[in-house]
Parts: structure tokens; C-alpha cells; sequence
């Protein structure tokens, strides 16, 4: 049982991804994590303001369990599955990380720079995480699905759109890393 | 009993993803300097397996466990949405360092700035919601 509180490899994660896909499929849903994004929306009441919103959000209800779950998982697996667990990165990217004043790099699961308590008392981190988060929420809409819905579920039904959105994700993400990222931090 | 079993799956989802370091900020960093394999090898092994399990559904015409044929929509035709969408997404992923799933792990894992980003991600979902008419698509 000792394995299972250390970090998983990829081998072992990979498949586990697809496997929970699989499940849904055999329970006859479709894996697609941001549109639950949409379903709170209008839960919140946003089929007032756009038809985009105006749809039988309980239909939705598995999928917002299927949150609810991730949410006690990131409980369950941080708390009773790991010792204090830290991702094991690369010595080069430690390095950069610090250069950019990421101190935390190689001593946290997430930068506690962004992450940390102080984080709510900090404006220059609160907009960070509010941007990155309104780029995922609509990008994720615009694209018509996210890492779940098109780089995995997707590309494993060779969907050619799904390959599309999968490179822009990466066009977006490197650009961010090495062009934006120097200016920010 | 529905809902449990929904429960249970996402469980399954978020300790995955927890335990495998998809929801690191650090991984996904990595990942965008190329100095590990290991967010490549999590996304590549997924569809090594996950390939050929929705060819062999397709092929086999398997039935969901309600006997109701398995259908896995087609995604429309088209580049600018994916495209454009795509790199706004790819973005905030880097720059959040979660997608999606791997946000609401982070809240139960007690990190709650999160709660930031998801705050975030809603706002953008109801902003793409209220222009997507005048966007290219």
C-alpha cells in the first residue's frame, strides 16, 4: 500500500484518465469537465441574459456530482493519500521558476506565491488567477471543450477540430510561459 | 444512487488527478518548457488506451449498461473557433496552472485562492455565453 502514497506516475495516471472516460461512456455520458462552467452559469440565472444559458441545467446534474467528486478526491488524495506530497521537477525548471521570484518551486505541490494565504490580500495575485481563470472559462467555451472534452475524449474519437484545439492549447500555453511570462512576474 | 455512483467516478477523477500531478501548477509549467516527460507521458499514455477503447465502442456498435448504443457526437467542422479558442484557453491554463478539472481538486486539497480562478473561469464561460454572436466561429 506504500505506493500509493507516493506521487503516481505517468503510467499509472494515463490510463486511469482513460479508464474513467470509458466509465462514462459505458454509463452513457460524455467526459467534458468546462461545460459544467456552463451549467452554473445558468444556474446562476444567465438564461436571462443569453439562450447560450437557457437550457434544463438538471439534466446537467451527473456531471456537477462528477465536480462534486473532484472536489472531495483533491480532499481525499492530498490529505489521506500523500505525505505532504511535491512534485519532483526538473532541476532547470526550478531554476527558471526562481529566477522569475517563484521561491516556492520544488518545496510546494502548487507556487504558494499564487496559492497561499496571502494570495487574498494580495491584488497583483488576485487579478492573475481572476484573468487566467476568465481566458480557461472562455477559451474553453469558444474552443467547445477543454483538456477532458478535446485533447483526451476527443483525439481518442480522432477528431480532427479536437487536434485543432489541442495545438492551440499549447500555442497559447507556450506563448504564455516564454513570452508573457518574463513581463509579468 | 445515480448520483453516488457520479460521485464515486469524480472521486476516482480528482485523486487521479491529484496523485499524478495534473493539478500542479509546477507540472503544467514544466510541461510549456519541455523539461519533463511526465505531463506528455499522462496525456500520451491516456490515449494510447483511450484510442483504441472509442474505435472498438465505434466499430462494435457497443450499448452503454442501459442497452442504449454508446454515441460519441462528431465535433462540428472548422478551424477559427478550435484555433482561436484554443490559445485563449491554452493561456490562462499556463498562467492559472489548472484546467477545468483539475480546478475544483485544487479547492477540495485546500488551496482556495482557486476559488479565484474558478470565480474566473464562470465569468469567462458567461462572457463567451453573451458575445459568441459577434465572434468568429
Amino acid at each position: 500500500m506504500e505506493w500509493i502514497l507516493q506521487p503516481w506516475p505517468w503510467y499509472i495516471g494515463g490510463p486511469l484518465i482513460a479508464v474513467i472516460m470509458f466509465v462514462l461512456l459505458y454509463a452513457g455520458k460524455n467526459f467534458g469537465m468546462s461545460s459544467n462552467l456552463r451549467t452554473m452559469c445558468t444556474m446562476c440565472g444567465a438564461g436571462k441574459s443569453s439562450e447560450f444559458f437557457n437550457f434544463d441545467w438538471k439534466s446537467q446534474q451527473w456531471n456537477l456530482m462528477v465536480v462534486l467528486g473532484a472536489v472531495l478526491g483533491g480532499l481525499v488524495g492530498s490529505r489521506f493519500l500523500s505525505n505532504n506530497q511535491i512534485p519532483d521537477i526538473s532541476e532547470g525548471t526550478r531554476a527558471i521558476l526562481q529566477e522569475h521570484g517563484f521561491e516556492s518551486a520544488g518545496t510546494a505541490y502548487v507556487p504558494t506565491e499564487l496559492f497561499g494565504p496571502e494570495a487574498f490580500t494580495s491584488p497583483f495575485t488576485l487579478i492573475i488567477l481572476l484573468i487566467g481563470g476568465l481566458l480557461v472559462g472562455f477559451g474553453a467555451r469558444y474552443a467547445g471543450g477543454c483538456t477532458s472534452g478535446h485533447a483526451i475524449s476527443g483525439i481518442s474519437n480522432l477528431q480532427v477540430p479536437s487536434v485543432i484545439a489541442t495545438v492551440g492549447f499549447f500555442i497559447g500555453g507556450l506563448t504564455m510561459v516564454h513570452l508573457l511570462f518574463p513581463l509579468i512576474f | 444512487m445515480k448520483h453516488l455512483f457520479f460521485l464515486f467516478i469524480g472521486l476516482i477523477f480528482g485523486i487521479v488527478m491529484y496523485k499524478s500531478e495534473a493539478a500542479s501548477w509546477f507540472r503544467i509549467y514544466e510541461m510549456f518548457q519541455f523539461q519533463s516527460f511526465h505531463m506528455y507521458g499522462l496525456m500520451g499514455s491516456a490515449l494510447v488506451m483511450g484510442i483504441p477503447i472509442v474505435q472498438y465502442i465505434k466499430r462494435k456498435n457497443i450499448k452503454d449498461y442501459n442497452q442504449n448504443p454508446i454515441v460519441i457526437p462528431d465535433k462540428d467542422k472548422g478551424v477559427t473557433r478550435y484555433l482561436a479558442g484554443g490559445i485563449l484557453f491554452g493561456l490562462g491554463w499556463a498562467l492559472a496552472g489548472a484546467c477545468p478539472g483539475p480546478m475544483f481538486v485544487l479547492t477540495g486539497a485546500g488551496y482556495l485562492p482557486i476559488l479565484v480562478v474558478i470565480l474566473g473561469a464562470v465569468f469567462g464561460t458567461w462572457i463567451y455565453g453573451m458575445i459568441r454572436h459577434k465572434l468568429p466561429h
